[in-house]
């Protein structure tokens, strides 16, 4: 039963992906899909983020310095010319193993830098090993000690790649390669390949929204769930409640790592607002509109208003926009603005019907 | 050997002594409870068995092995499970939900596992959930699966909780105040159901403040007043006591009971 509701909601929203692209085929306005493109990245932090908070009963304040931290190392290692170190022995073993790579900068010199895959793999563990460490001694104490920490290491990220040399400062960092996925599909942001950034972008987040949905559905998704409504109970059930909750927070932590080093390829760069506080309160506020434990509502809202956001429908407000609407979920609606309509869509119809 | 033996168990809440030489032991098989009056401790050492807090000092066995200080998580692999005074039910989760956590220790399948919906953890979900709907059918409950937890009436609430309990298939279930909110018809069932189970060789530790069903289900009773033993024994020798009477009638003890 569980397996044909996901079957038919991932169905959905691929029609819609591909409704979404034909139109703006039609219309002429394809260059509304690097925003979409855009959004699915950010989308899959949300989905993430939406795990911790909607069904372990955690708050991060510091995912945004997750996805940087994913997106600053990729750039970093992907750009950084090891030609020095390539020359050493280890550097062969490393050649050869693919982990370095040589190909040509921008004034068609050579330059050996890491393979975006090992990239993506170092920056995974890197930022598993800090949620780890941050998230050990925070999880095993109830109560928002988490978000206290999250925070506390988001301004610190925040602090450091602004004032780093090698993250570029205030720059940030540049000139990051396009990812060759597989024969036939490029990460990056040329034009020439948008529509099939649009359906990887959008196939990644679909897959990630599966997972997830699997996930929340078994019974790890239960014994976040039991942690969130009553951890003493849940502890007494037997549920290693710390060790739950670390689980999620570094799965989390990672895909929004994962989405960071996507866009940072797709975009050729990273900047240091990508780690602000304030993207970071973004995405709580965007999890807190999609309905905390609805990852469906998560990313549709998400989606919507990363989308507007990204073309300035918000101006010079963007940001105030999402800390108003954070305000507005907790005092009005503190399930979500979905439910509500959900409950009174149900009414409707159950009343038509009888 | 006893299966659960408490010995010279004592705790302090800051400087407050909730408990002092506590010692008894639970036999397989039986029913034991433990009654005293509001403030004596019954619910503190329900506490302390069941790892929400370690023991000032004193020792825990269960099965032979010593379990003060283990995390209640670890109490419950062990074989310990529990009722809450105050029902402690996941609210937002369905009826049958609440039972499947309490298959949680008696499963494995984790994250990445269940994420990728693997054949193993196909068929441990559909045994899961047909463990808990046998739990809830036993209770009475097969009616309400599917119903948010949240939604039930207190009676059927503390029936889930036993059936979560139980789910967790335990040689030891600690029942704290079972009978506390149900209704004088919920409460004559409650007896049956103790027996039942009972019947399936669990061994039963029960507090209770409701004398009519500690005497009826009990096989052996220890009397607590304010945090120390004064009494043990079979119902109709415990309901002699001198001590237990002026602790329950009021007399020389009654002062101390706040």
């Amino acid at each position: 039963m569980h397996k044909s509701r996901t079957t038919l909601t991932v169905i959905s929203l691929a029609a819609i992906v591909v409704v979404v692209q034909l139109l703006t085929h039609c219309a002429g306005k394809e260059y509304y899909l690097t925003q979409m493109i855009m959004a699915a990245y950010y989308s899959i932090v949300v989905l993430g983020l939406c795990l911790v908070m909607g069904y372990a009963g955690q708050i991060s304040l510091g995912h945004a310095a997750f996805f940087a931290m994913g997106g600053y190392t990729s750039a970093i290692l992907t750009t950084t010319s090891f030609s020095a170190a390539a020359g050493t022995g280890a550097g062969r073993i490393l050649r050869g193993l693919g982990v370095f790579v040589e190909r040509a900068d921008l004034y068609g010199g050579q330059l050996v830098t890491v393979n975006p895959w090992a990239a993506f793999l170092m920056a995974m563990l890197l930022t598993a090993a800090v949620a780890f460490l941050i998230g050990y001694p925070a999880l095993r104490l109830k109560g928002h000690y988490l978000a206290m920490a999250t925070l506390g290491f988001g301004l610190i990220v925040y602090r450091i790649v602004l004032g780093s040399e090698f993250a570029g400062s205030s720059d940030g960092v540049t000139g990051v390669p396009e990812w060759r996925i597989c024969p036939g599909l490029v990460l990056g942001g040329s034009t020439e390949y948008r529509v099939a950034n649009y359906y990887l972008a959008w196939g990644v987040t679909l897959l990630v929204l599966v997972l997830l949905l699997n996930l929340v559905r078994s019974r790890v998704g239960r014994a976040l769930r039991s942690i969130h409504d009553g951890e003493l109970a849940a502890n007494a059930m037997g549920i290693n409640t710390a060790r739950f909750k670390l689980q999620a927070f570094v799965f989390s932590a990672v895909l929004a790592a994962a989405a960071g080093c996507l866009l940072t390829h797709y975009n050729g760069g990273i900047g240091p607002s990508e780690a602000g506080a304030m993207k970071s309160i973004r995405y709580v506020a965007l999890v807190a509109v999609g309905g905390m434990d609805n990852l469906l509502g998560g990313l549709v809202v998400s989606t919507v208003l990363t989308f507007l956001s990204l073309r300035g429908y918000f101006g010079t407000y963007d940001h105030a926009v999402f800390g108003v609407i954070l305000i507005a979920i907790i005092s009005l609606a503190p399930e979500g603005p979905l439910k509500p309509v959900a409950a009174w869509f149900k009414g409707f119809t159950v009343r038509k019907g009888g | 050997m006893a299966l659960l033996d408490v010995q010279n168990v004592r705790h302090c809440f800051s400087g407050l002594l909730a408990l002092d030489k506590v010692t008894f032991q639970v036999k397989e098989g039986q029913v034991k409870s433990i009654i005293g009056p509001n403030g004596a401790g019954k619910t503190t050492l329900f506490n302390i068995v069941s790892g929400i807090f370690p023991p000032s000092s004193g020792s825990i066995r269960f099965c032979g092995d010593s379990i003060a200080g283990l995390k209640p998580y670890q109490v419950a692999r062990k074989g310990i499970s529990r009722t809450f005074q105050n029902l402690s039910l996941f609210l937002r989760m369905t009826v049958l939900e609440n039972v499947m956590v309490g298959r949680h220790i008696r499963t494995r399948q984790g994250f990445v596992s269940s994420a990728l919906r693997l054949p193993g953890q196909i068929r441990e979900e559909k045994a899961m959930r047909e463990a808990a709907m046998v739990r809830l059918e036993e209770l009475g409950l097969a009616a309400v699966a599917d119903v948010p937890a949240g939604s039930l009436s207190f009676g059927q609430r503390r029936m889930v909780e036993l059936a979560r309990a139980l789910a967790t298939e335990p040689k030891l279930l600690l029942l704290d105040e079972p009978a506390s909110g149900l209704n004088t018809r919920e409460k004559e069932g409650l007896a049956g159901i103790i027996a039942t189970i009972r019947s399936k060789n669990v061994t039963i530790l029960l507090v209770e403040h409701d004398m009519s069903l500690v005497m009826d289900v009990s096989d052996e009773i220890l009397v607590l007043h304010s945090g120390v033993p004064i009494a043990e024994g079979p119902p109709a020798e415990v309901r002699n006591n001198k001590d237990v009477v002026a602790v329950y009638l009021g007399g020389d003890f009654a002062d101390a009971s706040n």
